[in-house]
C-alpha cells in the first residue's frame, strides 16, 4: 500500500465513514436474519413444549417423529388447555386468555403477573399468577391432566411435565424436558426408562398430603410401594431436588389448590 | 480483480499452495493440537458426536465468511478500529448461524446452549482473521479460514467420538454397545460422560501427534 | 443472604469457569507458566467480569429486552431486541477492558508491563463473555449478578493460580519429550478438574 493512501485509510473522517458502513451492513444482516427467522423459531419453540407435554400424557413415545401437523391433529382432538389461578386453584375462564400460547416462564420474570414466592425447598424465586393446565379428554370424558413443574436442579432450573390421572393423584406420567444436570448421572432424570418408574404410583397419601418421594435405591412396584420412586445412583442432589420441586407443585403453593378443586369435580 | 482472485492465468484457482493453505491445519498445523487455539469449547460440548459435528460446522461456517469478508476490506481498514471490526464482522455471523440454528435444529440449539455464542471469542476465527485474512488475498483466507475449522472439526469429532462411544456405548444416538442398564453387557466408563476425560484425550493425541512429528516438540 | 452465599459459593467452587466449563482455556494454558502472571491476569480477569456482567445484565434488561424499550415511548413496548445481545455484550466487554487497560498502566505500571499482550486479550477471553452469556441464560437479576460476576471471576483466578503453581513445580520434573510443554498442561488441568467435582457432593 502507498503511503498517501496508507494514510488516506487511517484519516479520521475515513475511519468514521468505515466503522459507519461496517455497522450498517452488518446490523442490516442481522436483523433480517433475526425477523425472517422469528417465525419459525417461536414455532419450534410451541412444538417442542407441546410435544413434551404429549410425552407426559403418555400419547406420544420418546423417538417419535411427530411434525406440527400432528400435534396440532392431537390438541385440536384431545386437549383442552386451560389457565389457572394458582392462589385460589380457580379455573380461568377460557375468553380472553390463550392458554394454548401462555408463556408460563416469561409470566413468571415478568413482576406484573407474579409474586415472589414464600420460603421453599424447590428453590423457587418467583411464582406466576396464572399457571396452565392441559386437559386431556378421551370420548368426551377427562382422562388425565398434565401441569408444568419446575424447580432448582444441581446445575440450573429443570423444567418437565407430570401428568395425573382424572382421580388427580394417579401419576400417569413424567418428562424432564429442559435441564442441566450432570449427564450420566443427574441427566438420566431425562431418560424415558427412569421417567417410566413413575407411571402409577399415587402423588397423595389416605390423608390427601402430598407424599410421593425419590428415595435411595429401589423402590417395589407400584401397588406395594405407591409413593416412593428409585434414585439416581451417583446423583444425590439431583433426586432431592426433583423430590422437592414435584412435592412443591403438588403442593398448596403450587397446583395443589387446583387439584382439590379438581377432585372435587368441575366442569370445563 | 486481482485483489479478489490470486492471479488470472498465471495461478490456478486450486493448485498446491490452496491445498497446502486448506489441509495444513488439519493435522501439521492444528489449531488445536499446535496453535493452541480454540479450546474452550472443544472440551465442553464432545459429549455427543452430534454436538461436536453442529459446533464444528458453525466454526466452519463463520471461520471461513469472516475471514473472507475481513480480507475483503482490508485495504481499506483503519489501523486503529481493526480488531473491532473484525469482532462486529464474527458476531454478527455467528447471530445469524445461531439464529438458523433455533429455527432448524430447535432441540440441538438447546443442548449447545452458550457455546455457539462463544463462537465469537473462539480464539481460532479471530486469530486466523487478524493472523491470516488481513494481509492475504480472500480467496486464500476463506480457504485458511475453512481449513482451520476442519481441524478444530477433526479434533472435536475424535474426541466426541471416543466419549460418546466408551462414556455411553452411542455414536450419533445409535447404540454400538449395549449398555448393562439395558439389557447388554457393556459397563460404561462414567468418567467419559464428564469433562475431564476430554482433557486427558486431547492430552493424549497431543502426545501422539508430537512423537509421531518430533519438530513440534517443546525444549526441555 | 443465603442465596449470594450459595450462588457465590457455587459461582467459585461446584461452577469454576475454568475447571468445569472450560472457559478461558487459551490463556489459561499459555498465561499460567508462573505464579506471578497467573496472579496478574487472576486480578484482571476478577475486575472485569464484576464490572461487566452487572453492567450487561442493566443494558440487557432496559435496552434490549423484550417490552425494555417502553421507557422511552409507549410505541416501542413490543420491540425485542435480544437478538443483539451477544453484540453488545462483546461491545461493553470491549469498553470496559480499554478502561481497565488504561486504569493499570496509570496506578500499576509494573503490572501493566509484565501482563504486556495478556491484557487486551482478556476482552476475547472466554470468561468474560461466557459469564454474560450465562447470566442471560439463567435469568439473573443485578444483585445476583454481581455476586456471580465477582464469584466465577474469583473462581478462574483461583484456577489459574493453582495451575500456574504445578507448572513450577512440574518444571523440575522428567516430562516425556511429546508431552512436554502442552500436553501434560492439558493432563494436569483434567485431573485438577476431576479434584474440583469433589465439590459437587456438597449442597449449599
Amino acid at each position: 500500500m502507498s503511503e498517501a493512501r496508507r494514510n488516506d485509510v487511517n484519516s479520521t473522517r475515513h475511519t468514521i465513514v468505515f466503522a459507519t458502513i461496517v455497522c450498517v451492513i452488518c446490523a442490516a444482516l442481522v436483523a433480517v436474519a433475526a425477523v425472517t427467522l422469528k417465525p419459525a423459531q417461536q414455532a419450534n419453540a410451541l412444538l417442542y413444549k407441546e410435544k413434551n407435554v404429549l410425552l407426559a400424557a403418555g400419547l406420544i413415545e420418546p423417538g417419535d417423529k411427530i411434525g406440527t401437523a400432528e400435534v396440532e391433529a392431537i390438541f385440536k382432538r384431545s386437549i383442552r388447555p386451560r389457565l389457572v389461578d394458582l392462589a385460589t386453584g380457580e379455573l380461568l375462564s377460557e375468553a380472553g386468555h390463550d392458554a394454548r400460547r401462555f408463556d408460563q416462564r416469561a409470566a413468571r420474570n415478568d413482576p406484573a403477573t407474579s409474586r415472589s414466592a414464600p420460603d421453599n425447598l424447590a428453590g423457587i424465586r418467583r411464582l406466576p399468577n396464572h399457571g396452565v393446565v392441559y386437559f386431556i379428554t378421551e370420548g368426551g370424558n377427562v382422562d388425565q391432566i398434565v401441569i408444568p413443574i419446575e424447580g432448582l436442579g444441581m446445575w440450573g432450573t429443570i423444567y418437565g411435565f407430570m401428568s395425573l390421572d382424572s382421580d388427580g393423584n394417579t401419576i400417569r406420567g413424567l418428562t424432564y424436558y429442559d435441564q442441566r444436570e450432570t449427564p450420566g448421572l443427574g441427566g438420566e432424570i431425562a431418560n424415558p426408562t427412569w421417567q417410566a418408574l413413575w407411571h402409577g404410583r399415587k402423588a397423595y397419601d389416605p390423608q390427601w398430603n402430598v407424599g410421593i418421594q425419590v428415595i435411595k435405591g429401589v423402590a417395589g412396584p407400584p401397588e406395594n410401594d405407591p409413593m416412593h420412586v428409585d434414585g439416581l445412583s451417583g446423583a444425590t442432589i439431583t433426586s432431592k431436588a426433583i423430590t422437592h420441586l414435584v412435592q412443591f407443585w403438588l403442593g398448596p403453593q403450587g397446583y395443589g389448590k387446583f387439584l382439590t378443586h379438581f377432585r372435587e369435580g368441575l366442569t370445563l | 480483480m486481482s485483489a479478489v482472485l490470486p492471479g488470472k492465468a498465471s495461478q490456478p484457482i486450486f493448485g498446491p499452495k490452496e491445498r497446502s493453505i486448506l489441509l495444513d491445519p488439519v493435522l501439521l498445523n492444528n489449531p488445536i493440537g499446535v496453535q493452541v487455539l480454540g479450546i474452550c469449547s472443544a472440551l465442553a460440548i464432545t459429549t455427543s458426536v452430534a454436538k461436536a459435528l453442529v459446533m464444528s460446522a458453525g466454526v466452519m461456517l463463520v471461520g471461513m465468511l469472516a475471514s473472507l469478508a475481513v480480507s475483503l476490506v482490508r485495504e481499506r481498514t483503519p489501523a486503529s478500529i481493526r480488531i473491532i471490526v473484525q469482532l462486529a464482522i464474527i458476531a454478527s455471523l455467528v447471530i445469524v448461524f445461531d439464529q438458523l440454528l433455533k429455527a432448524t435444529l430447535y432441540e440441538l440449539s438447546l443442548e449447545l446452549s452458550v457455546f455457539v455464542g462463544l463462537i465469537i471469542t473462539n480464539c481460532i476465527v479471530l486469530g486466523r482473521a487478524e493472523g491470516f485474512a488481513m494481509s492475504n488475498p480472500p480467496w486464500h483466507s476463506a480457504l485458511d479460514g475453512l481449513g482451520n475449522g476442519l481441524g478444530y472439526a477433526a479434533v472435536l469429532v475424535v474426541v466426541a467420538f471416543l466419549r460418546e462411544l466408551l462414556g455411553a456405548g452411542k455414536v450419533l444416538g445409535v447404540t454400538i454397545l449395549p449398555l448393562v442398564k439395558d439389557g447388554g453387557w457393556y459397563e460404561p466408563n462414567g468418567m467419559m460422560l464428564l469433562a475431564p476425560s476430554a482433557l486427558f484425550i486431547i492430552g493424549l493425541l497431543i502426545w501422539a501427534l508430537r512423537t509421531w512429528k518430533p519438530q513440534l516438540q517443546e525444549k526441555a | 443472604m443465603e442465596h449470594y452465599l450459595s450462588l457465590g459459593l457455587r459461582s467459585i467452587f461446584l461452577e469454576n469457569m475454568a475447571l468445569a466449563y472450560f472457559l478461558g482455556m487459551c490463556s489459561f494454558l499459555a498465561c499460567a507458566k508462573k505464579v506471578e502472571t497467573a496472579v496478574g491476569l487472576g486480578l484482571a480477569v476478577v475486575f472485569v467480569q464484576t464490572l461487566t456482567v452487572p453492567l450487561n445484565n442493566l443494558l440487557l434488561h432496559h435496552l434490549l429486552a423484550e417490552g425494555a424499550l417502553a421507557w422511552l415511548h409507549p410505541a416501542l413496548a413490543d420491540v425485542d431486541l435480544s437478538f443483539l445481545s451477544f453484540i453488545l455484550f462483546i461491545a461493553t466487554i470491549a469498553a470496559a477492558v480499554q478502561v481497565v487497560e488504561m486504569a493499570v498502566e496509570r496506578f500499576a505500571p509494573e503490572l501493566y508491563n509484565s501482563l504486556g499482550v495478556f491484557l487486551p486479550l482478556i476482552a476475547v477471553n472466554c470468561v468474560i463473555l461466557g459469564g454474560s452469556l450465562f447470566m442471560q441464560e439463567r435469568d439473573y437479576d443485578f444483585s445476583d449478578s454481581v455476586v456471580f460476576g465477582l464469584g466465577s471471576g474469583i473462581g478462574f483466578a483461583v484456577a489459574i493460580i493453582a495451575l500456574g503453581a504445578i507448572r513450577e513445580k512440574l518444571s523440575y520434573s522428567d516430562v516425556p519429550a511429546g508431552l512436554r510443554g502442552l500436553g501434560i498442561t492439558f493432563i494436569t488441568t483434567g485431573l485438577m478438574s476431576m479434584a474440583f467435582m469433589v465439590f459437587s457432593g456438597i449442597q449449599l
